[in-house]
């Protein structure tokens, strides 16, 4: 027997639209992941400015050191530790686990900061 | 007695020849490069350029050394432009001294950056002295190697991250290091091991050595908000304490500071190369920029003068300008 399927005349543009929304959807997901989020500090004034953000899994803090003196970045539990930045010098690390990371200049220890990762 | 002079000691209430208020004036007369001597428990002052008879000085064991601080080679920003300059003017006066030191002591932050021609062009320029350096490291001399180079150009003999012991004169001189395994948040720290060292090093000294203990960071409280301390100074102070002479030379602020406890003068030196500001007068310790023309007069020199016999050794700062 003959079944008829009767489809409604506007389904085709709605299939359409959804597997293209869908689709999009999709793609700004993808996009998300390979594209994270990067997050700068400045040094400057013996101080990280901000000296406290918060940040989502994932993000790759940046520091640059605008100061006239060279800084360090080092983190308190040993989990990230740059070279000596010099004037305009940068350090990044990615963070790929959750947690708070204090940090200080090993050169000018009372310069601390603070990333949390949410 | 013959009559008194402005000079002469009025009121000596520790017996060692020297009196709150002759310290005070010659202090004072620091900054315009004065020399003042102990001589038979009077404190003389002398204009730089006329010392003491030398031959009447060696006659009775007198030492005199220069210290240096705070040559940052490498440092090139609008603070300072040509650090290496000025370090050879600072050698320029030190060799112009009428009375040559026996050798120099260095208190740190030879080089700015730790490199390899950072050092390098420090010796080259002190070479000229024909003296010997003593050095301590600053933590500017101890980036990204835990100090593995200092040690190696300037260590030779020291212990740990590189203290050492050694004596001139009659005198004993200390050099420590507290720039190394910084905490955070925290000030200048010497170290257990350090610590335990220093109190093996002084115990069988006979309390009348004078001690000379230098070292970068200050070893008193001077601005604990900008670093400018040492958090475990007071245990080294503990173990000097029978000692009727104690003099610390410290460098780290670029700046001159002198403060006298009890039997203990503690000193800052200037820097060769860039002034620093005066504790809490800006945001941040960096480099402070003068005009021009001015630079060398905020850069200086430390004399230090000890006649044997005499407690206290009297310590000078003079400009480069």
């Amino acid at each position: 027997m003959r079944v008829r399927v009767c489809i409604p005349r506007l389904a085709v543009p709605l299939l359409v639209a959804a597997i293209l929304l869908f689709a999009g959807a999709r793609a700004s997901f993808v996009n998300a992941q390979q594209a994270p989020a990067t997050m700068e500090v400045k040094i400057d004034n013996f101080s990280f400015g901000p000296a406290a953000i918060t940040v989502p899994v994932g993000t790759t803090v940046a520091w640059t050191n605008r100061d006239d003196i060279p800084h360090t970045v080092v983190s308190d539990d040993k989990v990230f530790k740059s070279k000596v930045l010099d004037t305009d010098e940068k350090f990044s690390y990615t963070f790929t686990k959750p947690g708070t990371y204090p940090y200080f200049c090993s050169v000018h220890p009372k310069m601390t900061g603070k990333v949390i990762v949410q | 007695m013959t009559k008194k002079t402005k000079d002469e000691i009025l009121y000596d209430h520790n017996h060692d020849g020297i009196d709150r208020r002759g310290f005070l004036k010659c202090m004072a007369w620091a900054g315009a490069g004065t020399l003042c001597v102990m001589q038979g428990g009077v404190l003389k002052s002398f204009a730089l350029n006329r010392p003491p008879d030398p031959g009447a000085a060696a006659a009775k064991g007198e030492l005199s050394f220069v210290q240096i601080s705070d040559s940052h080679m490498g440092f090139n920003k609008p603070a300072n432009t040509d650090v290496a300059g000025t370090l050879q003017a600072a050698v320029d006066k030190i060799n112009g001294l009428s009375t040559p030191p026996e050798f120099l002591l260095h208190t740190g932050d030879i080089s700015h950056l730790s490199k390899p021609e950072e050092f390098d062009h420090v010796d080259q320029i002190l070479k000229s002295t024909g003296k010997q350096t003593f050095f301590v490291p600053g933590e500017h001399d101890v980036l990204n190697d835990d100090g593995q180079q200092f040690r190696e150009r300037y260590g030779k003999g020291s212990k740990g991250s590189g203290w050492y012991s050694f004596d001139q004169k009659g005198v004993h001189f200390v050099g420590l290091v507290n720039v190394m395994n910084l905490k955070a948040g925290g000030l200048g720290s010497l170290g257990h091991d350090q610590l335990e060292w220093l109190e093996d090093d002084v115990q069988h000294l006979k309390s009348s050595t004078p001690i000379v203990v230098f070292a970068h960071i200050p070893l008193w409280s001077v601005y604990p908000e900008w670093g400018w301390g040492t958090e475990d100074s007071a245990q080294a102070l503990g173990y000097l304490k029978k000692f009727g002479s104690v003099t610390v030379l410290n460098g780290h602020i670029h700046q001159t500071m002198q403060k006298v406890e009890g039997n203990v003068t503690f000193h800052t030196a200037a820097s060769t190369a860039f002034p620093q500001p005066e504790p809490g007068k800006a945001p941040s310790p960096g480099p402070m920029a003068v005009p021009a023309e001015q630079l060398r007069s905020y850069l200086g020199i430390t004399n230090v003068n000890y006649v044997q016999g005499h407690h206290a050794l009297a310590v000078v700062d003079s400009k480069l300008g």
